[in-house]
Order: structure tokens, then C-alpha cells, then sequence
């Protein structure tokens, strides 16, 4: 398993790339998408939604299962990754380059934990 | 296989409509679509055989054993398809004058009070034309009978967390939000789990009994008082009667309201995914909420009525007519000792199936089953990367139709089995040996059974290529 | 045994042994004792003779009208002796829904043949595998339009009643505001829906032709109800389909139908079959099963149900509909119809449907007292007053042997097909002098 250290996650499977000021981009783990085996389709929000914390943002499809993305972040959408509208498998083969969504004005973050503790997480869950 | 549109060539075609005897009228240009639609151009000779063809490709009942938990896959007896196509009723307009359409109403009428017999149901109609249609139905009466007491704080239906995936998706469409309750380790409703669920926002509680793990639920009497006490109503979800029909009544578990599946218990055919037909009972206090019209009977004479509060129509016309036809002819036919005996020869080849399978495969839950049982083949795939899918691809090979797999979702690596009443001790014994005989392949060459089915038309089918890059209709390929 | 259980008493003694039981009862122990059912009040079974001769008996008590002009939503069609053959070879009936489809290929494919014709039939870039009916489709068209900011349903007050108070039992129950537009002069009110539509609404739904017989504008009202930024859903007559402007060249966002008129019997209000297509934009917002192309591990060409994520058995209280299971028969009967007809065929049949009733209404018309209450121009139904009482008139044209026209508000509403002959017509014509002497 794949967890890169510059990056935060959430214990529901998110990973979280601060990018600058109250902007970050949001993404599945390695793990996640792993669990959940191939990816059909992504449904993504709407540039100039908000998204709260904890709460789910998107949701992913493999053929049989769908399952929420929840956002680590209190946030405004403010672009979609449209090349996984057509090609969802980019999360399958590249889960930290294939980003869903990049927010801006974070006002609130989950507490998130590092990759380590992140590893510990996914060993547990097995 | 070719495909109809691959078969077809210009200028080909079956003769049908006689030239027209009255002059032609001018359309207006400008109302008439711009090409015609690309549809076969086929001589009914070649038509016909590549229907013939694509039915060589179809597993029906009647082309081997196909013990599909869940489904009730029953013989489904021919002269319900002859009663069915009488041009009496084939050839019935349903704005007839009710004068000229008694035979139809009488149909109908006679099915509801056979069906509320068999239900403890007071009411019952027959306009929905599928199971789910019939959960819908249900919860709208619910939702209206709540509404009409001005109580609308009730919100919440209930639902066990071993339930079908349309009862959930039945509550969204009516409105409600779903509370899951735990199943306990019997695989029935835990009872505390249910108490701590229910309140004053509680619009009822939907159940299978016997439940998606093919137990009878015991404790359904506190079940439903509870449901009852808390001011919520409980609704029966009828997948399960083959079961219990003529041994115990959904009215006598204290249901207010069920569905049935005329093409599950009561014989009439899949027809590969529908017509079916469900038809909704529900006891007096919530029958002025039905959807209507429903069928009266004034001075000897049959009419369609409007019930006074009718949540309206929940599709046009009665329902799925010529499929109440054939439930009719069913259970005229069997009559009140062949109705519980169909259910207590379901029992029994459940029963007698998984006594033969127990010990070799793991059960999920131990006793005597219902009408199916649940086998979770979990061990096995930890010891030889055999899942349930594997299993159920190469009963195929043996001509058996695959059980429902990976469900219901509590209980892992799930294969389950509902042989039904209308198969003999044969076919369960040679299942029986099937199922043995592919135990002792997964030991040996669990690699083959990766790749089952062997035999079969195709082999397994890409799924994911199919859901990435969806393909859902034939397009031409440019010359 | 009998009556469809193959097993006698002693077999099932024999396999209750075999378990070391005596008897069935011993497996209902958990049933409680005082729930247990002693004898349903029912009538005794019957043997296939006797059950046949009741059935009989009852489909003796309706009258078979050999000459039928009423339609408004179920209608009088040739059926092509081979749709029937077909479609009672017992593999088709007898199976399930094709979860399996290394056992279904038969049904997986002429479902996804029928997708393909009905794509063509509406001009629609995708169809699902179909729904209960067409009312039920046109009320599932209205869940698919709902978004966050839109969800009132603006409908015509020209659509079939009885679809109309599907779409509103539907909404009702979802909380989703329908608004219904009085129909004008017979046809939609373009003004009045104009003005209806405002930035919560959803969508609006219109019926081709309508329920008077009337050709609406179906591009116009397209256009209208993109420029105010919601979807236009449009119900179609699958027969006017070979001859009319279809949703697609009128730019509607979903097709909806009501599909009987494709080799189903009238058979007194079903099974029938609602067909439901739309633009590739909405195509993961349909309900219900879809059948897709894949390959199979050897690469040969297979079909799948597929995109099932957006189904309730995946998506459980997060659906958007309940609906698990197709009229695949119907879907079957549909499609063979149409092969049987071909492109030339249906629309030979769609002109004969518009001239006879064209015919109709002009010898009709020359009746004192008969006249046509809408001028628009139709497809093959038209309302016309009558100089009687129009209970009456159907009534007497009943004991002459003729399902007459629908009694509605206006007049009557009649229905001209194909299997009018011109001598039927005419004794019509005449039946009618009589009755409105």
C-alpha cells in the first residue's frame, strides 16, 4: 500500500493536499480505492457548491457497490476533476495524482492524521 | 449470435396490413419526423429463427432446476397461460362500459377475496404490477393514514438490516428517511435494537417473515406490538408467503398491510424480468386510502369505484390483468388444502436439500429453515480462494440455474437456495450431489473454477468494461 | 399428489425420515401455535377441467366488440401472428430477470434490440429495458428531472388523466409540487406554461399526440422549457412515432410511452409496457434495469445488465427509484412487433391510423349535431359533440355491436386504427345516423 507522506488523511479513506492559503485538493486513498476494486463512475459536485465537514461530497461507483466520499473539510468546490467523469479507472491505477475535487476557503478541518497514523488505520481495518 | 439489425436487409419485410380503403389525407410537412427509424427489414422466416435462436440462450423454469433464494422459481403451469390468452379477456378494452366487462371485474374481485383470505387482509388491490410497485403502494397507504390524523411527525420507517435493497429505496419514494435496525444472531430482529428505534417519529416497519435468511421470526407477535405501541403500522413484504401460505396469515402476525408476488407464490411466470404482478391487502381502517379505481359490487352487478381518500393511481388502468388471470386459475385450483400444502412442500424440500448439504457446506444459521436456506461459503474461500460466485458459476455447467449469491448482505459469501414445492426429490438429490461433487473440485482445482462456466454460451462477461464505456444500443457500422 | 407437486404422501414421508422427523409440522416450530391458520375459507381445489370451465365462464360474461373506436390510452392494433409465437416460447416466459447472464444471453440481447428500437422509434440517444406502464414512466421521467434548486413539475391539462394522476401520486408523495396547465382549444397552453415555469421547476411534461387526438408543438414547447432552464419530457404514442416528429428532432430531454400499441392485447388494462429514453446527458438518472454490450473472457460479444449502481439493490435508501425488475416480456413483444412491421410497416400503419380516422371524422361530421370540438390537427383521435347525450350514444352503439368513442366532458372522444376497415367506418356512420335521429 501506497501512503505518501506529504499528504493528510481521513480516517474514512480521503486524502487531503493543502495547496495554499484555505486551499486543498481532496482525493481517494490508495486503500480505498483497492477496497472497492474497480472504478465506473464518479459523481461529482458542482463548482461553487459547499461542502461541510464530515459529510459526504461525491460518491464512486464500482459495479457492484457504491460508496460516499466525505469531505475532511468545511469548503467551497471551487473545480472538479472532469477527466475521471470519463475515465474513473485514473483512481484505480493513480490515487494520489487523481484528485475529485480542489476546494478554497477552508473555514473548518477535520482532525486528520498523518500518513503513519493513517497506515495503522488501514491495518486495523485489514 | 447476430444481432436483428445484422440480419436485416433492404427491401426485406413480412407482410401484414391489407392496402388502405379510404383515401389518404394531407399531413402537414412540417409534423412528420425527417428519416425513418432504423428497424429490422426481416422475413418472418429469419425473424422467427432468431428468436428461436435467442431462446436456445434463455434458462427458463422449464429447462432445469433453478433454486434462486428469494425468487420462487415454481413450475409455472400451462393452463394459467391458456386461461390467460381467452380472447374473453385478451380482447377487453379497460374503458369498456362495465356493463360489457363483468367476467374481467369478476376476475378481479374474485382474486382480492381469495388474496384477503390468504392474507388476514380485508382489501386488497390489484393495480400494482411488481413487488416494489407493491411496496410503494403500501407505504403510501401508510403515509396517508398518518396524514389523515393530521400526525406528521412520523417520518421514519423501519427497516432490518438483512432487507431487500427496494424496501429502503420503497421509503425514499414516500418521502421517509430509513432507520436500519440489527438483525440478532438467529438472523431475526433484535428486539431491543428494535424498541430503541421506534418513538413518535416512527411511520412503521417493514418485514419479511419468514426473513431474508429463511427463519421464521418467532417473536413476531412482539414485533409488531411494539411497531403498534409506538403508533407506527407494520407492513408485510411478501416475498417470503411461498412459505407460509394457508399455515399462517400476515393479518395474524399483526401486519396492517402486505404485498404479494403473484409471479413468486402464486405461479404465474418471470417472463425474464416481468409482467409481474403486486397486489397490495390491507385491513379495513387503511382500505379508503387505496389507490383506485377499485372493484364493487352494487345489485348484483360489478362497477369501479374511487375509494374516498384514494392516494390516487400508482399506474393506469387495474394492474397487470391477464397475470391476475393466471394467479386466479392458480389458486382456484389449488383451493384451500393445496394452498398450505404448496407451502409445506417448500418447507420440506428446502429442508430435505440443506439436510443433504449440512456438513459439507457451512449454514449461516443452524435449524430447520423455511422455505430456503443460506449457506455462507466463507471458510471455503479462506482455505481455497473458491467464493460463492465460483460455486454458483459452475452449477451452471450441470445445467442448474446459479442460487441468489451475496445476499442477503449480513451474512458473507452468501449462497442462497429456494428449491420450491414443485420440484422432486430427484432433482434435489442430484442437486445435491452437484453441489458435492464442486466441493471436491474447489479442494482439488480451485483454478477451474475461477473460469466457470465452462459450457455455457458466453463465459463470464466483463462487467466493469461494460459499466466504464457503457454500449446500449446497436449502431450501425459506417460503410 | 397433484396440483403441481410432484412428490406423493409417501415420498414425503420417506424425505421427512430421511431428516429424523415424522412430520411437516415439526418444521413450523417456530410458527406460534395460535397463529396457525386451521382451514382457509376457501372453495375446495379444482381439477384443470373444472378450473378451465369457471375461467370460461367468466370471459363469457364480457362482451368481445368486434368493432372498436375507443383508445385514450389502451389501443386497438393488428397483432402479427408471429409476436405470439414468439413470445410464448417457454424459455422466455419461464425465466428471471437476467442476473445470470451467462444463462440469459437470449433475454439480455433482445432487450438490448429493443433498446436500440426504441431509440430509433423516439429519436433518443439511450432507453432503459422498460417500466410497469406508461403512466408509471412518465411519473419515474418526472423523479429522474428532480435537482436540488428544481423540482416542480409543470403538466399539460391535455395528457391522459389517468397518467396525469400517476405523475401526481408520485410527486405527492416525494413532496414535489405539480402544476397543471388547463389545456386550450384542446392542446397545451403555450402561454400559460410559459408563465408557469419559473426557477424551481423541474421539468414539464406534454403528451404527443394528446389526449384529444391533438398534434402539439412539440419543438416549441421543447424550446420553451430549455430557455427557462428546465427539462421537457414528452409522451409519446409509439405507433404515431412512424409518421410524427419524434422527441429527439424536437429536443425533448426524455421520451416516455405508453408501449401497448407495439403487439400487446387491450386485454383490459394489462400487462402493457412504458418505454423510457433519453438524451446520453441523463443517462445515469434512469430507472430501472439497462442492458449493455461487453465481451466475454474469449473476447466474444456478450450482454450484461449494466450501470446497476444506480439501482436500489446497490443504492438502498440513496435511489432515486424502487423499480427492480422490467416488463422484459413486453419489451420482447414490442420489439418483435416492430421487426415484423419493419420501418415500411409501421409507417404504412401510422398513415392508415391518420387517414381512416380522418375519414372518420369527415363522414362523422356530416351528421346534424356532430361536429369537431377541437380543429387542430390530429393523429387518430378527435372529439366531436353529439347531438344526444354521449352515455346514450355509446350505450346504443354497444347493442349494436360497436364500442363507440370515449364519453368525456366535451363529447366523444374516438379512436380510428388500422383495423377499421372502411366498411366498419361506415356502419358506423350509419349506426350513428340512427342513434342521433
Amino acid at each position: 500500500m501506497n501512503t505518501p507522506e506529504n499528504l493528510q488523511y481521513a480516517k474514512s479513506h480521503e486524502w487531503l493536499k493543502m495547496t495554499g492559503e484555505g486551499t486543498a485538493e481532496i482525493g481517494l486513498t490508495d486503500f480505498a480505492q483497492d477496497a472497492l476494486g474497480n472504478l465506473v463512475f464518479v459523481n461529482l459536485p458542482e463548482v461553487g457548491d459547499s461542502i461541510v465537514c464530515g459529510e459526504s461530497f461525491a460518491d464512486v461507483e464500482s459495479v457492484k457497490a457504491v460508496s460516499d466520499v466525505f469531505s475532511p473539510v468545511t469548503a467551497t468546490v471551487a473545480e472538479i476533476n472532469e477527466e475521471l467523469l470519463d475515465q474513473p479507472e485514473k483512481i484505480n491505477e493513480a490515487p494520489y495524482d487523481a484528485w475529485l475535487i480542489r476546494v478554497e476557503g477552508i473555514t473548518e478541518t477535520e482532525e486528520l492524521l498523518d500518513a503513519k497514523g493513517y497506515e495503522a488505520v488501514c491495518a486495523e481495518e485489514g | 449470435m447476430e444481432l436483428i439489425f445484422e440480419r436485416s436487409h433492404v427491401g426485406r419485410g413480412c407482410s401484414v396490413l391489407p392496402a388502405c380503403d379510404v383515401p389518404a389525407y394531407d399531413v402537414p410537412e412540417s409534423l412528420c419526423r425527417k428519416s425513418a427509424p432504423m428497424l429490422p427489414e426481416i422475413a418472418e422466416v429469419d425473424l422467427g429463427r432468431h428468436y428461436t435462436q435467442l431462446a436456445k440462450q434463455t434458462h427458463g423454469v422449464n429447462d432445469g432446476f433453478y433454486p434462486l433464494g428469494s425468487c420462487t422459481m415454481k413450475y409455472n403451469p400451462r393452463v394459467n397461460e391458456e386461461m390467460a390468452a381467452l380472447p374473453g379477456f385478451t380482447k377487453i378494452h379497460p374503458l369498456q362500459p362495465v356493463e360489457t366487462a363483468q367476467g374481467c371485474l369478476e376476475v378481479l374481485a374474485r382474486a382480492e377475496s381469495t388474496l384477503s383470505e390468504i392474507t388476514g387482509m380485508d382489501r386488497v388491490t390489484l393495480q400494482p404490477a411488481a413487488g416494489a410497485h407493491g411496496e410503494y403502494t403500501g407505504l403510501l397507504l401508510i403515509r396517508a393514514y398518518h396524514l389523515s390524523r393530521g400526525d406528521t411527525a412520523r417520518t421514519k420507517i423501519i427497516v432490518p438490516d438483512s432487507a431487500h435493497g427496494t424496501n429502503p429505496a420503497s421509503a425514499t419514494m414516500c418521502g421517509y428517511t430509513v432507520v436500519s435496525v440489527p438483525s440478532d444472531a438467529d438472523g431475526c430482529v433484535d428486539l431491543d435494537g428494535l424498541r430503541a428505534a421506534v418513538g413518535p417519529d416512527t411511520a412503521g416497519l417493514m418485514l419479511t417473515n419468514p426473513n431474508t435468511v429463511g427463519l421464521f421470526d418467532k417473536n413476531i407477535l412482539e414485533i409488531t406490538q411494539i411497531v403498534h405501541d409506538a403508533g407506527g403500522l407494520c407492513y408485510y413484504d411478501g416475498a417470503n408467503l411461498n412459505a407460509v401460505m394457508g399455515v399462517v396469515r400476515p393479518g395474524d402476525m399483526g401486519f396492517d398491510c402486505v404485498h404479494l408476488n403473484l409471479h413468486k407464490t402464486f405461479s404465474t411466470p418471470h417472463g425474464g424480468g416481468g409482467p409481474g404482478s403486486g397486489p397490495v391487502g390491507c385491513k379495513a381502517f387503511l382500505a379508503p386510502f387505496l389507490p383506485g379505481p377499485v372493484v364493487v359490487k352494487k345489485d348484483g352487478q360489478y362497477d369501479l369505484q374511487m375509494p374516498e381518500q384514494t392516494v390516487g393511481r400508482v399506474r393506469t388502468f387495474y394492474g397487470n390483468f391477464l397475470v391476475v388471470v393466471k394467479a386466479l386459475t392458480y389458486i382456484l385450483t389449488l383451493g384451500k388444502e393445496g394452498i398450505p400444502e404448496a407451502s409445506t412442500g417448500a418447507v420440506l424440500n428446502a429442508n430435505y436439500l440443506m439436510h443433504q448439504l449440512e456438513g459439507h457446506y457451512d449454514m449461516a444459521y443452524h435449524g430447520p429453515c423455511m422455505h430456503e436456506f443460506v449457506m455462507t461459503l466463507e471458510t471455503l474461500k479462506k482455505e481455497t480462494g473458491v467464493s460463492a460466485m465460483d460455486v454458483a458459476k459452475r452449477l451452471i455447467d450441470f445445467g442448474i440455474h446459479p442460487p441468489t449469491m451475496y445476499f442477503p448482505l449480513i451474512v458473507h459469501e452468501a449462497l442462497m437456495v429456494e428449491p420450491t414445492e414443485t420440484e422432486s426429490r430427484e432433482t434435489l438429490d442430484h442437486a445435491a450431489q452437484v453441489f458435492l461433487e464442486i466441493l471436491q473440485e474447489a479442494r482439488k482445482d480451485p483454478e477451474s473454477l475461477h473460469e466457470a462456466p465452462h459450457n455455457a454460451p458466453i463465459g463470464r462477461p466483463d462487467e466493469v468494461g461494460a459499466a466504464r464505456h457503457p454500449v446500449l444500443r446497436y449502431t450501425p457500422v459506417e460503410a | 399428489m397433484g396440483r403441481y407437486i410432484p412428490a406423493s404422501d409417501q415420498e414425503r414421508q420417506e424425505m421427512l425420515k430421511s431428516m429424523g422427523l415424522s412430520s411437516i409440522d415439526q418444521l413450523y416450530a417456530a410458527v406460534p401455535a395460535q397463529m396457525r391458520v386451521k382451514e382457509l375459507n376457501l372453495p375446495a381445489g379444482l381439477s384443470e377441467l373444472e378450473v378451465r370451465q369457471v375461467m370460461e365462464e367468466m370471459a363469457q360474461k364480457n362482451t368481445q366488440f368486434s368493432s372498436i373506436f375507443r383508445g385514450a390510452g389502451a389501443y386497438n392494433h393488428y397483432i402479427p401472428s408471429i409476436v405470439k409465437t414468439v413470445t410464448s416460447k417457454e424459455e422466455f416466459v419461464t425465466a428471471y430477470t437476467p442476473y445470470q447472464a451467462e444463462l440469459s444471453q437470449g433475454i439480455l440481447q433482445s432487450i438490448f434490440e429493443y433498446q436500440t428500437m426504441i431509440c430509433e422509434l423516439t429519436g433518443m440517444e439511450v432507453s432503459n429495458a422498460s417500466v410497469y406502464d406508461g403512466g408509471s414512466a412518465a411519473a419515474e421521467a418526472v423523479m429522474m428531472c428532480q435537482e436540488r434548486k428544481r423540482s416542480k413539475a409543470v403538466v399539460s391539462g391535455a395528457v391522459n388523466p389517468q397518467v396525469l394522476t400517476t405523475i401526481e401520486t408520485y410527486c405527492s408523495s416525494r413532496s414535489v409540487p405539480v402544476q397543471v396547465i388547463p389545456a386550450k382549444d384542446g392542446k397545451t397552453d403555450l402561454e400559460a406554461m410559459a408563465a408557469a415555469i419559473d426557477d424551481t421547476t423541474a421539468c414539464i411534461y406534454f403528451q404527443q399526440p394528446n389526449f384529444y387526438g391533438q398534434i402539439e408543438d412539440g419543438q416549441g414547447l421543447c424550446q420553451m422549457a430549455h430557455e427557462k432552464g428546465c427539462k421537457a419530457i414528452m409522451g409519446v404514442n409509439p405507433i404515431a412515432m412512424g409518421m410524427l416528429q419524434t422527441p429527439g428532432e424536437c429536443g425533448a430531454d426524455i421520451a416516455v410511452g405508453e408501449g401497448q400499441p407495439l403487439g400487446m392485447s387491450l386485454a383490459f388494462g394489462g400487462p402493457y409496457l412504458g418505454f423510457m429514453a433519453s438524451t446520453q446527458a441523463m443517462m445515469r438518472k434512469l430507472p430501472g434495469r439497462i442492458v449493455g454490450q461487453t465481451t466475454d473472457a474469449k473476447g466474444n460479444r456478450a450482454f450484461v445488465l449494466t450501470l446497476q449502481a444506480r439501482e436500489q439493490h446497490i443504492r438502498r435508501e440513496k435511489a432515486s427509484s424502487n423499480i427492480c425488475s422490467n416488463q422484459a416480456l413486453c419489451a420482447m413483444t414490442a420489439a418483435v412487433y416492430l421487426a415484423a412491421m419493419g420501418p415500411k410497416g409501421l409507417a404504412e400503419c401510422a398513415h392508415q391510423c391518420y387517414n381512416k380516422a380522418h375519414y372518420a371524422q369527415e363522414k362523422l361530421c356530416q351528421i346534424p349535431g356532430v361536429s369537431l370540438v377541437y380543429t387542430g390537427p390530429y393523429f387518430h383521435e378527435f372529439v366531436t359533440t353529439t347531438p344526444v347525450c354521449s352515455q346514450t350514444v355509446t350505450q346504443k352503439l354497444a347493442e349494436k355491436g360497436i364500442l363507440g368513442g370515449l364519453p368525456v366532458e366535451e363529447g366523444i372522444l374516438w379512436c380510428v386504427t388500422e383495423q377499421n376497415s372502411k366498411a366498419q367506418i361506415d356502419a358506423l356512420v350509419e349506426a350513428m345516423k340512427e342513434v342521433c335521429a
